[in-house]
C-alpha cells in the first residue's frame, strides 16, 4: 500500500522534474559558459526518485501487496523470494520502469562524464535525453501504470508466467536494456553533435566508449535470451528467428556497423553521414522493438499484454522521434562534399565501406521479414509467418565473402596501404578451403554452399589465430571479437550439419534402439515442490561414445496453471546431449525428445570473446594506437 | 534540389510506415493452435517416397473412400509394433493407406518397407518434419482417418487391436 503510493508519486515528481531540467537548460543554453550545476543536481534528482518508484514497485512484489494491480497480476504468494524480486522487471508495466530507471542512470552518468566535451552540446544532449524521458514517464503514467490500486483487495495473485521463473531470464531483460537505453544516449548526443556540427574526432573519441558499452550489454543481452531459449524453451534451438529476437538483432547489427564507422571518425573526418543516420537507426530500432513487442502487433514468445492504446502511443512517440531525427539531419548536417579527403581502394576505410554494405543488407533482410507480414496483413490481409528458412537463403550466401572480408579488412592500413605477405594469405585460404572439402565430404553432407562457407569461416579462423601469436598484434579487441566471430559461424554450421534429432513417444519401461543408440525410460518420479509438482523422467542412454543417465522435468505449476517442460543437457566440450518430454494428451505416452547437438557450449563462448574484445577495447586504451 | 527530393521521399515514406503500423494494431493477431479433429486436412505438397515426385495433397485425398494417414519412421519402435496391424488393414477397397515418412534416412526406411511389408498405397516424404507439423502431429507414430478432406478421429501413438477394430467399423 504505502509503497505503492511512494512508488506513484515519485513518478509524478520525477515527470515534473523533467520539465524543470529543460527549462534550466534552455535558459543556460546562451547565458553563460559553464554548465549551470542545478541541471546535474535536478538529474541526480531524477535518477532517485525514478529509483524510489522502483524501489516502492519491488518492496510491493516481495510483500505480495495485492492491492497493487500490477503485482495482483504476475506474483503470487508461493513464489520463490527470488522470483518475487525478478518478477518486478517480468511484465509490461515494471520493465517499463526499469527502462525509466536506466534512461535517468545513464543522463546522469552522461552529464558526470562528459565534463570535457562543449557546454552548449552537454545541454543539447539533455534536452534531447529529457524528450526521450517524458515520453516514457507519460507513457509509463498514462497506459501502463504499475502502481494501480484494486479494490477489494484480492487474497492471491494470479502468479508470474512459469517459463519466465528461470535465473537467466532474470538478468536478462535488464542487461538487454543497459543496451537499448545506452544507444538512447547515441542518439541523443548524435542529435545534439549535428545541430551544432560538432560531429568530429574530438566528439568521436568521446561517444566511443558509450557506443562500446551499449554494444557490449545488447551482446550479453541477446547472448543470455538466447542459453535461455535453448533451454527453457525445449525445441533444442537457440535462434528460431522469432520477431522479437528479430527486434534485438537489428540493433546490435546497426551498432556494430557504427561501432567500425566510429573508429574512422576518430581517426579521419569520415563518414559522418552515415554515423548520424547508425546512431538514429540504432535507438529508433530499439523503439520499434518496444513497439512491436508491446503493442501485441506481432505474436510471439514474449507475450506481455497486448493494448492497442499502448501501440498507439509508443508508435506515435517513436515517430516523433523519428520525425525529429530527419529535420534534424536534412538541416543541419552540411554533407562536405567537397573537401572530402580521398579514399583509396586498397584501405581500411574501403574494408570498412564493404563492411557498412554487407551489414546493412543482413539488417534490411532481418527488417524485412519481420515486419512484412505485419504489412502483408494489413494491405491484402493474408497472414504469414517468416521462417527460418528465408533468412537462411538470403544471409548465407553472402556471409562467405563477408567472412573473406573480415579476414583481410583489418590486415589493411589507414589512407592507403598494400596487401602484404599475399602469399601467406594465399596459402591460408587454399587450407580453409581443403580442410573445410574434407570435413564435409567424410561425414556424407555434401553441399556446395556448406563447403564454401566453412571454408571462409575455417579462413578467418585460422588468419585471426595467425595474428594472436604475429608481434605486431595491431589490435587486441578487434581480434578477439573477429575470432570470436569465426568461432560463431564454425560452431553453429556444425552444429547444424552434425546436430542428431529422435523423436519417439515412450511409455515408462519401454525403449527405443537403433543401430548405434539405445533409450531406456527407466522411470518416473513425482514430487511436491513450493509452487509446482515436479515429474522427473529417468532414461538412460547408451551410444559408442556417451552412456549417461539423463533426467528431464515436467513441472506443473499451480498458479497460473502450466505445464512447462524441462531439458535435461549433458554439456560436455564437443557436445551437448540434450532430452525432453512432454506430455501427449490422454495417453501414458510421453513424447520424447532426444537431440544430439554438437559445439553448443563453443556458440556461447564464441559470443563472450565477441563482447570480451568490446570489452578490451573499453578498458585498454593503449591497445588501439 | 536533389536534397529536397530525398527528404520528401523520405518523409513520405516514414508516413507510410506509421499509416501500416496503424492499421496493423486494430488487426488482432492473436494465433489459438487448431484442433485438428472434424477440420478440414491443410493442403502440403510433398515428395513422393520410390518415385521422388512431387505430389500435391489434393490429388492424393479427392475420392470418395476413407484415407489413413500414418506417420512413420524407420528408427521409431512403436511403429514396428503397429506395423502389422496396418498392413491387416491393406486391401479394403474403401480405405486408402497413405505413409508419411517422418525424419528418416532413406536407406533405412526402405529396409523397413523390405523387412515388415508395404501397406501404403503412397508414400510421402518429410524429410525435415514439417509436413508432420502442418498436420498438428506431435511425434511419431500418429495416425490420421481422413474422410472427404476432414480428419474425422487422430490417433496419438501407435494403434492396436482395439483401434484397428475401431478404424474397421468407422469404415462400414
Amino acid at each position: 500500500m504505502l509503497s505503492s503510493l511512494m512508488g506513484y508519486y515519485s513518478l509524478i515528481f520525477g515527470l515534473c522534474i523533467s520539465l524543470l531540467i529543460i527549462f534550466f537548460s534552455v535558459k543556460n543554453f546562451k547565458n553563460s559558459n559553464i554548465l549551470d550545476s542545478k541541471i546535474l543536481l535536478f538529474s541526480f534528482l531524477q535518477l532517485v526518485l525514478v529509483f524510489v518508484s522502483f524501489l516502492g514497485l519491488v518492496i510491493s512484489f516481495v510483500n505480495s501487496d495485492f492491492s497493487n494491480e500490477t503485482v495482483f497480476n504476475n506474483s503470487h504468494t508461493t513464489k520463490p523470494l527470488f522470483y518475487k524480486i525478478t518478477g518486478t522487471w517480468g511484465n509490461h508495466e515494471g520493465s517499463l520502469l526499469l527502462w525509466l530507471l536506466v534512461l535517468t542512470l545513464f543522463i546522469f552518468i552522461f552529464l558526470v562524464k562528459s565534463k570535457n566535451q562543449l557546454k552548449k552540446y552537454r545541454i543539447l544532449t539533455v534536452i534531447f535525453q529529457q524528450i526521450i524521458i517524458i515520453g516514457f514517464f507519460t507513457f509509463l503514467i498514462k497506459t501502463s501504470n504499475p502502481f494501480n490500486y484494486l479494490f477489494p483487495i484480492p487474497e492471491e495473485g494470479l502468479g508470474l508466467n512459469p517459463i519466465l521463473q528461470d535465473p537467466a531470464l532474470a538478468i536478462h531483460p535488464p542487461i538487454l536494456y543497459l543496451g537499448y537505453v545506452g544507444s538512447s544516449i547515441i542518439f541523443s548526443s548524435v542529435l545534439a553533435a549535428t545541430t551544432l556540427n560538432y560531429i568530429n574526432n574530438d566528439w568521436a573519441k568521446h561517444i566511443k566508449g558509450w557506443i562500446l558499452i551499449s554494444w557490449i550489454f545488447l551482446t550479453l543481452g541477446i547472448l543470455l535470451g538466447s542459453i535461455w531459449a535453448y533451454y527453457e524453451l525445449g525445441w533444442g534451438g537457440f535462434w528460431f528467428w522469432d520477431p522479437v529476437e528479430n527486434v534485438s538483432l537489428m540493433p546490435w547489427l546497426a551498432l556494430t556497423t557504427l561501432l567500425h564507422c566510429i573508429l574512422v571518425l576518430e581517426k579521419r573526418s569520415l563518414f559522418k553521414s552515415w554515423i548520424i543516420i547508425l546512431s538514429i537507426a540504432t535507438f529508433t530500432l530499439s523503439m520499434c522493438g518496444t513497439f512491436l513487442v508491446r503493442s501485441g502487433i506481432l505474436n510471439s514468445v514474449h507475450t506481455f499484454a497486448n493494448d492497442p492504446e499502448r501501440g498507439l502511443f509508443i508508435l506515435s512517440f517513436l515517430f516523433v522521434l523519428i520525425f525529429i531525427s530527419i529535420f534534424i539531419f536534412f538541416v543541419f548536417h552540411k554533407s562536405d562534399n567537397k573537401k572530402l579527403s580521398p579514399i583509396f581502394l586498397l584501405s581500411k576505410e574501403t574494408s570498412i565501406v564493404i563492411n557498412n554494405w554487407f551489414m546493412m543488407y543482413f539488417l534490411s533482410v532481418v527488417l524485412i521479414g519481420t515486419v512484412y507480414p505485419i504489412f502483408l496483413d494489413v494491405i491484402s490481409s493474408q497472414k504469414i509467418s517468416v521462417g527460418p528458412p528465408f533468412y537462411h537463403k538470403l544471409i548465407i550466401p553472402f556471409l562467405i565473402p563477408f567472412l573473406i572480408f573480415m579476414a583481410i579488412g583489418p590486415r589493411l592500413k589507414w589512407i592507403k596501404s598494400e596487401l602484404k605477405d599475399k602469399l601467406s594469405l594465399a596459402i591460408l585460404l587454399i587450407i580453409s578451403v581443403l580442410l573445410s572439402l574434407f570435413i564435409v565430404r567424410n561425414f556424407e553432407t555434401n553441399y556446395l554452399l556448406n563447403s564454401i562457407l566453412i571454408g571462409s569461416a575455417f579462413y578467418l579462423f585460422f588468419i585471426t589465430v595467425r595474428d594472436f601469436f604475429s608481434k605486431k598484434t595491431q589490435r587486441l579487441s578487434q581480434n578477439i571479437a573477429h575470432f570470436g566471430f569465426s568461432l560463431l559461424i564454425l560452431s553453429i554450421l556444425f552444429n547444424s550439419i552434425f546436430s542428431n534429432e529422435i523423436i519417439t513417444n515412450l511409455k515408462v519401461g519401454e525403449s527405443y534402439k537403433d543401430d548405434d543408440l539405445e533409450i531406456v525410460f527407466n522411470d518416473l518420479t513425482k514430487e511436491n515442490k513450493k509452487n509446482y509438482v515436479l515429474f522427473t523422467g529417468v532414461f538412460s542412454i547408451k551410444d559408442k561414445s556417451f552412456n549417461n543417465i539423463l533426467k528431464p522435468e515436467l513441472r506443473i505449476y499451480n498458479q497460473p496453471n502450466i505445464i512447462t517442460s524441462e531439458a535435461d543437457i549433458k554439456i560436455t566440450l564437443l557436445q551437448d546431449n540434450f532430452i525432453t518430454i512432454n506430455t501427449v494428451k490422454n495417453e501414458d505416452y510421453f513424447n520424447v525428445r532426444y537431440l544430439i547437438k554438437p559445439f553448443m557450449l563453443w556458440i556461447w563462448v564464441s559470443v563472450l570473446l565477441i563482447a570480451l574484445g568490446g570489452l578490451i577495447s573499453l578498458f585498454n586504451k593503449k591497445h588501439e594506437e | 534540389m536533389k536534397n529536397k527530393t530525398i527528404t520528401t521521399i523520405v518523409i513520405f515514406f516514414f508516413i507510410f510506415v506509421f499509416l501500416i503500423f496503424y492499421k496493423g494494431l486494430n488487426n488482432s493477431n492473436i494465433y489459438k493452435p487448431s484442433n485438428n479433429e472434424n477440420k478440414i486436412i491443410p493442403k502440403f505438397s510433398a515428395y513422393s517416397f520410390f518415385e521422388n515426385k512431387l505430389i500435391n495433397s489434393e490429388n492424393i485425398f479427392n475420392q470418395k473412400k476413407f484415407y489413413l494417414l500414418n506417420i512413420w519412421a524407420s528408427w521409431c519402435v512403436p511403429c514396428r509394433d503397429e506395423h502389422p496391424l496396418i498392413m491387416s488393414l491393406k486391401g479394403n477397397d474403401k480405405l486408402e493407406i497413405i505413409g508419411l515418412n517422418y525424419k528418416d534416412n532413406n536407406k533405412n526406411a526402405k529396409k523397413f518397407i523390405n523387412d515388415y511389408g508395404n501397406p501404403y498405397s503412397i508414400i510421402l516424404l518429410d524429410k525435415d518434419g514439417t509436413k508432420a507439423i502442418e498436420l498438428g502431429a506431435y511425434g511419431v507414430p500418429e495416425t490420421f482417418l481422413i474422410f472427404e478432406n476432414q480428419i474425422i478421429k487422430k490417433y496419438i501413438g501407435p494403434l492396436n487391436s482395439e483401434l484397428i477394430l475401431e478404424i474397421e467399423s468407422f469404415i462400414k
